[in-house]
């Protein structure tokens, strides 16, 4: 066990030492979004009855925070393990690859819950807040930072290069978590995007977080975090089978 | 490729570049996996038993790597983090003060020169102790002073009852240090045998001569092998032979102006057995 402690921490330090730019950096971003669509979309239809716009925004924006920084944490420490070369200093060492995955994941989850608690604390302050539901808020960011990391650890395992895995981050993580319903109510949509979005596993995470403030969302929670759950259970599935066999990090 | 390396020999592991020797310590070291065959450290197979192999084994790669997040100290307590050890900081000072790195213990391994960066990776495999040390090309661009210095350490280990596994381009190195040493070619030994007995397998010493005339006596005890106006190589058997030929030369009333007498080494076995220098 002291192996994969000694991992998780080596990954908490890695972040918290740079934390300007992986925890203020997001935390501020998100910030930005929230003065400039609250003020650029104020006076809108609400999106639902008695909730405000900005107000809508700030779960989205927190869950968002939490997902891309989860993914990014894992992602971006493997990929530049691996390109530095530095990951010998772990694939020497008597760690199981079992170990390797909930170490990685873990650090993620820490990573995208920090940024997220960041940005709710930032913000929480400008907008009517209320918590209806608080254990479905903390399940949906539990398992869906947990479902970012291990997608990250997935990224980071397959890409070779920066620039794939910045791919990977511009052209699926940005486009899926920009279009999941953060800044709006996915019934807001045409029918044929509403239908799109629902295969949009960023929509279950988003929506279900913030049925914990709300107590109303466009999808039923309790079926949102089975399909986030079966996300999470299918993409460590395949990133497991993948680290267990060495690929493109023991050759 | 059958390779054995008993318990507590230093050994050298030779061969011109692509011979495949950091690809036989990937295998070992479980960071490749092989396409056929088994290998085993202290017993331990490096695939169904990798827990216990790579506990047994501290690797010092080839590649200048280091982790630019940390300093000194902390790299070499994750690293012993790694093989389940805490409180290891005893041990690590006593490492780094073989090492010479008390000094650098707080600097950040981005700020340390190449040799320094070395020395840590040296001190990374020698964290959990283990019985078997691996080091590939260690003094690869290293100075002088760190090279001596590391050999010192690396003796001493040895006499302590570890096990070293050597690769080196320095062919000198592997001479002074190594009790057996395979020479790989293309993915096969071309030799393993004891540095002594690999040494003896081309016997003769080199003799260099420069005459005040351009000729040789007539049958001269030494075998010509090259000649350059008055300069000579030339080959002798054994050490005995230098005497016959001398006095050959003054019976011919040659006059020697320069001589050197070079004993066979490792250099030479290794063109010969490979075929090309290293």
């Amino acid at each position: 066990m002291t192996g994969f402690r000694t991992l998780f921490e080596k990954e908490l330090l890695r972040f918290w030492k740079v934390s300007v730019q992986t925890i203020a950096a997001p935390v501020l971003v998100a910030v930005l979004y929230l003065v400039v669509f609250a003020q650029a979309l104020a006076g809108r239809a609400q999106a639902y009855p008695g909730v405000d716009y900005s107000a809508f925004l700030v779960p989205g924006l927190v869950m968002m925070s939490v997902l891309q920084n989860a993914f990014a944490n894992s992602s971006s420490s493997l990929v530049q393990s691996k390109i530095t070369g530095n990951i010998v200093f772990i694939l020497l060492p008597p760690i199981s690859y079992l170990q390797f995955f909930c170490a990685y994941v873990l650090a993620a989850m820490v990573r995208g819950l920090v940024v997220g608690a960041g940005v709710l604390g930032a913000t929480v302050g400008f907008v009517e807040l209320r918590l209806e539901a608080p254990l479905w808020a903390l399940a949906f960011a539990l398992v869906g930072a947990a479902l970012l990391g291990a997608l990250g650890v997935l990224a980071g395992i397959v890409s070779e290069k920066i620039d794939q895995m910045a791919a990977f981050q511009n052209f699926v993580i940005m486009p899926l978590s920009f279009l999941s319903g953060v800044f709006y109510s996915i019934h807001s949509l045409p029918a044929l995007w509403l239908r799109l979005s629902h295969a949009n596993p960023f929509f279950y995470m988003i929506d279900g977080f913030r049925y914990g403030f709300f107590g109303v969302s466009d999808f039923s929670p309790a079926a949102s975090l089975a399909v986030v759950g079966a996300s999470l259970i299918a993409v460590s599935l395949v990133t497991l089978l993948l680290l267990k066999s060495g690929y493109k990090l023991r050759h | 490729m059958s390779l054995e390396v008993e318990e507590g020999e230093f050994f050298g592991l030779l061969g011109p570049n692509g011979a495949g020797k950091t690809t036989l310590i990937n295998v070992v070291a479980g960071l490749a996996r092989a396409d056929a065959g088994a290998a085993r450290v202290m017993g331990a197979d490096v695939v169904a038993d990798y827990r216990r192999a790579r506990r047994m084994l501290g690797v010092v790669p080839q590649e200048l790597v280091f982790d630019p997040f940390f300093t000194v100290r902390e790299t070499l307590r994750l690293q012993s983090g790694y093989y389940g050890i805490r409180g290891n900081d005893a041990w690590i000072d006593e490492v780094m003060e073989h090492l010479d790195l008390t000094e650098k213990a707080q600097a950040n391994m981005r700020s340390l020169s190449g040799g320094m960066k070395r020395r840590v990776l040296v001190a990374q495999a020698l964290v959990h102790k283990p019985p078997v040390i691996i080091l590939d090309e260690p003094t690869a661009g290293v100075d002088v002073e760190l090279r001596q210095g590391l050999w010192q350490f690396v003796r001493r280990l040895n006499r302590d009852g570890h096990t070293i596994v050597l690769t080196t381009h320095y062919l000198e190195e592997a001479e002074e240090h190594c009790n057996r040493i395979a020479m790989l070619k293309s993915g096969r030994i071309a030799a393993l045998d004891s540095t002594r007995n690999l040494l003896g397998r081309f016997p003769g010493l080199e003799l260099r001569l420069r005459l005040d005339r351009g000729e040789l006596p007539e049958a001269f005890p030494a075998r010509l092998v090259s000649r350059d106006g008055a300069r000579f190589v030339l080959k002798l058997d054994d050490y005995r032979g230098l005497e016959d030929a001398l006095a050959r030369l003054r019976e011919a009333g040659l006059k020697v102006l320069e001589i050197e007498l070079q004993p066979p080494d490792l250099e030479e076995v290794f063109v010969r057995l490979t075929g090309r220098g290293a």
